[in-house]
């Protein structure tokens, strides 16, 4: 079936096929049953599933994280929200110190198929602690996989494949982009959850993008594409591990890289991205590897956060950086 | 449930004119005086055979004898560090004893009395502490987890572990181990949370062996430990957590108690750790010599050998042969562990994912190039 669902709607569906597959899949979190969460992706799956599988928790992330430990053990594949990604640190030392290690620690005989929803990134006008970026945290930590989805599509088969997979999945939602519309086929065979894409051909820059940067980059190549500049965009999807091979193939064509992330650039993504397309495609490029990113603050008021994040403009900026060396 | 002490009573948890860390206890559940004593506890009963109380003997002098063994091959560089229990081996017997099969154990890394009444192979712990892996038993096979090292993680995976037995309607509780200095974890706090809102079935067994290290228990506490349980809403008792009779009734009543359903209890085992926070720590800089003479005279096992040599339940015979099976566990702990072998290095990659990744997969490999290319030259 070929439907039209935002991103939001696309995950809601996506979970509640996930919980239909197999009955040891439970959802965790701080107001996702009688509410539906906060963005309501939980919306009526406690109405239909019952509280023994979606469980309202006491309000404690590490607490949510740490039975998560507990039920995996037992068994159980859980799937635990954390309301907004500035409140993931206190759950910081269960995902580090138990989800990312239990498995080697036991050499493989406590498997802990736990996947972290954590919607993330600015642009909502909100609070702060609501609009980080947290995910090289969680991507420089040996033990966990972390994605990022940009659209409806690779929101619904994604938390599928992510609730279906036998290591514990950071699960990261572009949450201002969670009322974005797109079509989404429940009956296509989706693509590897831990695989990068091209979303966009060209060939003269290749810029990288993730979860809500994707959307901006792709706005940004249709307005370079009108000034006679060919953007070739690659969706990441997978942060950890990273999947790459489709960025060197780019990269060679191009001889130009540009990573674009809200996260602050000092040792985000971008700079990992930048070591390894230098090594790999170093007799290939042009330019140096270009990140564009949040500065090295605090994430600003939300008057400023059109200042911080990146935007179209200084996606351009850096295209035009590369293409002037 | 009236068993089970719900007093919230205030005590001055700083001991006025008493020697330190030994205050007036009214509260203390004990079955066996630290002279050896039998007595009756009005909510405690505990119907024991003489057999039973050899085989607790058994227990506590061959957990002792390997603590003991333990030590020793730290000192002579044969494990990294070690973590002794002395002291605390009533404590950890009587709870391990009371457990069923099916029950779940989670460590902190102390537990080591515990590991042995789960029959894990002690040489699986003494490869932990020398380096060669992260606990070689089996958690799910022995029913008792691996040990946590940061502190009262362990408390929140027992009673997410207890919420699954509950939707499994399995006949089982899981029992959480936790030092004192673990109470004011954040963590601990919210493990008692969870468990009480869903009346898992979990039992809390605090050691309180006085220090966190360095810090006295009234760097952590301001009132008795098992009384903060009132709080959470589930009970508390406290036990001297030298009497092994105590602790095995205390405990017991406590694990089925949670497995009829009525939910979480906090057990505070009242002890002494008798050696040093492990064999990297100096106790002597932070605790005087005085209090370990008050506590060597409520030593674990001297009472239990003293009730048990009072009431003919064990003749000379007995403790000889047990003390000579504690040298011949000696031996093989010693002689398994410095023949224990170094893993290989590419164990470094190996189950770090269920399904690893490709970029894992690349450097494994030349982890594996690099060391044969030494081979060559």
């Amino acid at each position: 079936m070929t439907d039209t669902l935002t991103l939001g709607k696309a995950l809601n569906l996506g979970l509640r096929r996930a919980m239909e597959d197999d009955a040891k899949v439970v959802l965790m979190g701080e107001d996702i049953g009688r509410l539906g969460g906060v963005f309501r992706i939980t919306d009526g799956l406690q109405k239909d599933f019952g509280e023994q599988r979606v469980v309202d928790t006491p309000l404690g992330e590490a607490g949510i994280l740490g039975t998560a430990v507990g039920l995996a053990m037992r068994g159980y594949r859980p799937v635990c929200e954390i309301q907004f990604d500035g409140f993931v640190f206190p759950a910081y030392n269960q995902i580090v110190t138990q989800v990312a290690k239990l498995h080697a620690r036991s050499r493989g005989r406590l498997p802990m198929p736990i996947v972290i929803r954590i919607p993330f990134g600015g642009g909502i006008g909100a609070v702060e602690h609501h609009s980080e970026s947290p995910e090289a945290y969680f991507a420089h930590t040996a033990g966990l996989k972390v994605v990022a989805v940009s659209s409806p599509a690779d929101a619904y088969w994604g938390i599928q494949q992510a609730v279906a997979h036998p290591d514990p999945v950071v699960f990261l939602e572009p949450k201002r982009r969670y009322w974005e519309k797109g079509v989404v086929d429940t009956d296509a065979t989706p693509g590897p959850l831990f695989g990068s894409r091209v979303v966009r051909g060209g060939d003269d820059v290749t810029v990288l993008a993730y979860g809500p940067m994707v959307k901006t980059v792709l706005q940004a190549a249709e307005v370079a594409a009108g000034e006679g500049r060919s953007l070739e965009v690659v969706d990441l999807r997978t942060l950890s591990p990273l999947d790459l091979d489709p960025v060197y193939d780019s990269v060679r064509r191009t001889g130009r890289c540009v990573v674009v992330h809200e996260a602050p650039v000092t040792l985000g993504l971008g700079a990992e991205i930048a070591a390894r397309v230098t090594e790999t495609c170093f007799h290939s490029l042009e330019a140096p590897v270009l990140r564009v990113g949040g500065y090295d603050t605090p994430y600003p008021p939300s008057k400023l956060e059109e200042d911080y994040l990146p935007d179209l403009d200084r996606v351009l900026d850096a295209v035009d950086r590369s293409l002037g060396f | 449930m009236s068993v089970l002490s719900r007093t919230t009573e205030l005590v001055d948890p700083v001991p006025g004119d008493g020697a330190p860390h030994l205050p007036d206890q009214p509260d203390l559940v004990q079955l066996l005086t630290p002279e050896g004593e039998r007595v009756e506890h009005p909510d405690y009963s505990l119907d024991v055979s003489a057999e039973e109380l050899r085989a607790l003997y058994r227990d506590l002098v061959l957990v002792r004898r390997w603590d003991v063994e333990a030590t020793a091959l730290q000192r002579q560089g044969e494990l990294g560090l070690w973590a002794s229990l002395q002291g605390q081996e009533a404590a950890q017997v009587g709870a391990g004893r009371a457990m069923a099969a099916a029950d779940m154990a989670f460590p902190t890394y102390r537990e080591h009395g515990v590991a042995w009444t789960r029959d894990v192979d002690p040489l699986h712990v003494m490869s932990l502490f020398r380096g060669v892996d992260q606990g070689g038993w089996d958690p799910v096979a022995t029913r008792f987890n691996l040990y946590t090292v940061v502190i009262g993680a362990q408390t929140l995976h027992a009673t997410g572990y207890a919420m699954g037995m509950q939707r499994d309607g399995a006949d089982g509780a899981a029992l959480a181990f936790l030092g004192d200095g673990a109470t004011s974890q954040g963590e601990v706090n919210e493990a008692m949370i969870w468990a009480a809102t869903f009346a898992a079935p979990v039992v809390f067994f605090c050691q309180n062996n006085q220090y966190a290290i360095s810090a006295p228990i009234e760097r952590q506490s301001r009132v008795p430990l098992f009384q903060r349980a009132s709080g959470f809403g589930f009970p508390g008792v406290r036990v001297d957590g030298n009497d092994v009779l105590a602790v095995l009734a205390v405990t017991r009543a406590a694990l089925a108690a949670a497995r009829e359903g009525s939910g979480p209890t906090f057990i505070e085992a009242f002890t002494y750790r008798m050696g040093a926070h492990t064999t990297s720590d100096d106790p002597s800089r932070y605790r005087l010599a005085s209090e370990l003479e008050e506590w060597a005279l409520r030593d674990p096992i001297a009472r239990l050998k003293a009730h048990l040599a009072r009431t003919g339940a064990a003749d000379r015979d007995f403790f000889d042969a047990v003390d000579a099976e504690g040298d011949e566990l000696a031996v093989r702990i010693r002689t398994g562990t410095r023949e224990m072998p170094d893993p290989a290095g590419t164990e470094i990659f190996d189950h770090v994912y269920a399904e690893t990744t490709p970029e894992l997969a690349q450097q494994r490999a030349e982890f594996v190039a690099y060391h044969a290319s030494f081979e060559e030259a």
